[in-house]
């Protein structure tokens, strides 16, 4: 069943505060190998000009992503999410994200489309700090697979 | 920001350091931990092909968190990214052995943009496959 096209443009509450701290950068970026010292070494990220040590550019996604959480089990939306898969992910940045950032999150569903029986549901998360200022928007394609479609996708 | 590549010393066609990234089911349990995306297709053959996958397949934003690394390397300061996207084409099969999967990665500079910014396009493959695709991130250089 295609999802209601009124959801467009729906703004959900902001997220409570998100705390990022120095150690749960550190582990992110031992998680995806990256040994780049601005992630872990605040002299080396005052060299760069950072106050504080940054995070990884995909880091902020598993804050947004669960920020999309809203969007995902509304039920008045009705997206099942059993059948979800993530299509695009995209980043804009004004900054990087950096230890001692209080995040909130504000999602946007920006387009529903139907395409070949498969939901697409575009889900804009922006990241503002706790000055209000616009850290990064993350925009999120997920795609409902048709019931009936050949599963196995990323 | 402080990139160390010069904005003047790029062209068009210019190409970053390509560079190939392991991922082993154990890379799989720590990129889940250190997410927060516990998905079972990452970590449970069973469950993977359940849902008709072939095997367990790394997460998509493991796979982009790679790709954007042949970029931040390059430039040595990641907080230098202005945009970054990518579609999901293909799963990265992680396969239950000590080598596990590759995902190699290359990329190029395919635009010189306003306020010595650069799109570089990225390709990453696994198997012989594409497994991103419009994978494009903008970058400012020194």
């Amino acid at each position: 069943m295609a999802l209601d096209q009124s959801f467009v443009g729906r703004t959900y509450p902001p997220t409570e505060p998100y705390e990022v701290g120095r150690e749960k950068i550190r582990e992110f970026a031992e998680a995806v190998g990256d040994t780049n010292a601005v992630y872990t070494d605040p002299e080396a990220a005052k060299a760069l000009g950072y106050s504080d040590v940054i995070a990884p550019p995909t880091f902020v996604f598993s804050i947004t992503f669960r920020a999309a959480g809203q969007v995902v089990e509304d039920p008045q939306l009705g997206l099942d999410y059993s059948r979800v898969v993530h299509g695009d992910q995209k980043f804009a940045y004004r900054r990087p994200v950096r230890a001692g950032d209080r995040l909130t999150v504000t999602s946007t569903i920006e387009a529903i489309k139907s395409l070949a029986g498969n939901d697409v549901i575009d889900i804009r998360g922006d990241v503002h700090d706790e000055a209000g200022e616009l850290v990064v928007s993350a925009l999120t394609k997920l795609v409902a697979r048709a019931a009936d479609a050949a599963e196995g996708e990323a | 920001m402080t990139s160390k590549i010069a904005y003047e010393d790029v062209e068009v066609g210019t190409e970053l350091p390509a560079q190939t990234f392991p991922v082993t089911r154990a890379t799989l349990v720590r990129y889940a931990g250190a997410s927060g995306d516990f998905n079972p297709i990452h970590w449970n053959e069973r469950f993977a092909r359940e849902v008709g996958l072939p095997d367990v397949i790394a997460h998509g934003m493991f796979t982009m968190a790679e790709a954007i690394r042949v970029v931040t390397d390059w430039t040595g300061d990641p907080g230098a990214v202005v945009d970054y996207g990518v579609r999901f084409t293909k799963p990265v099969v992680v396969p239950n052995d000590d080598k596990g999967a590759l995902i190699e990665v290359s990329g190029k500079v395919a635009a010189k943009l306003d306020d010595n910014t650069v799109r570089v396009d990225l390709t990453a493959m696994s198997a012989g496959q594409k497994v991103l695709g419009m994978s494009r991130a903008v970058v400012r250089l020194g």
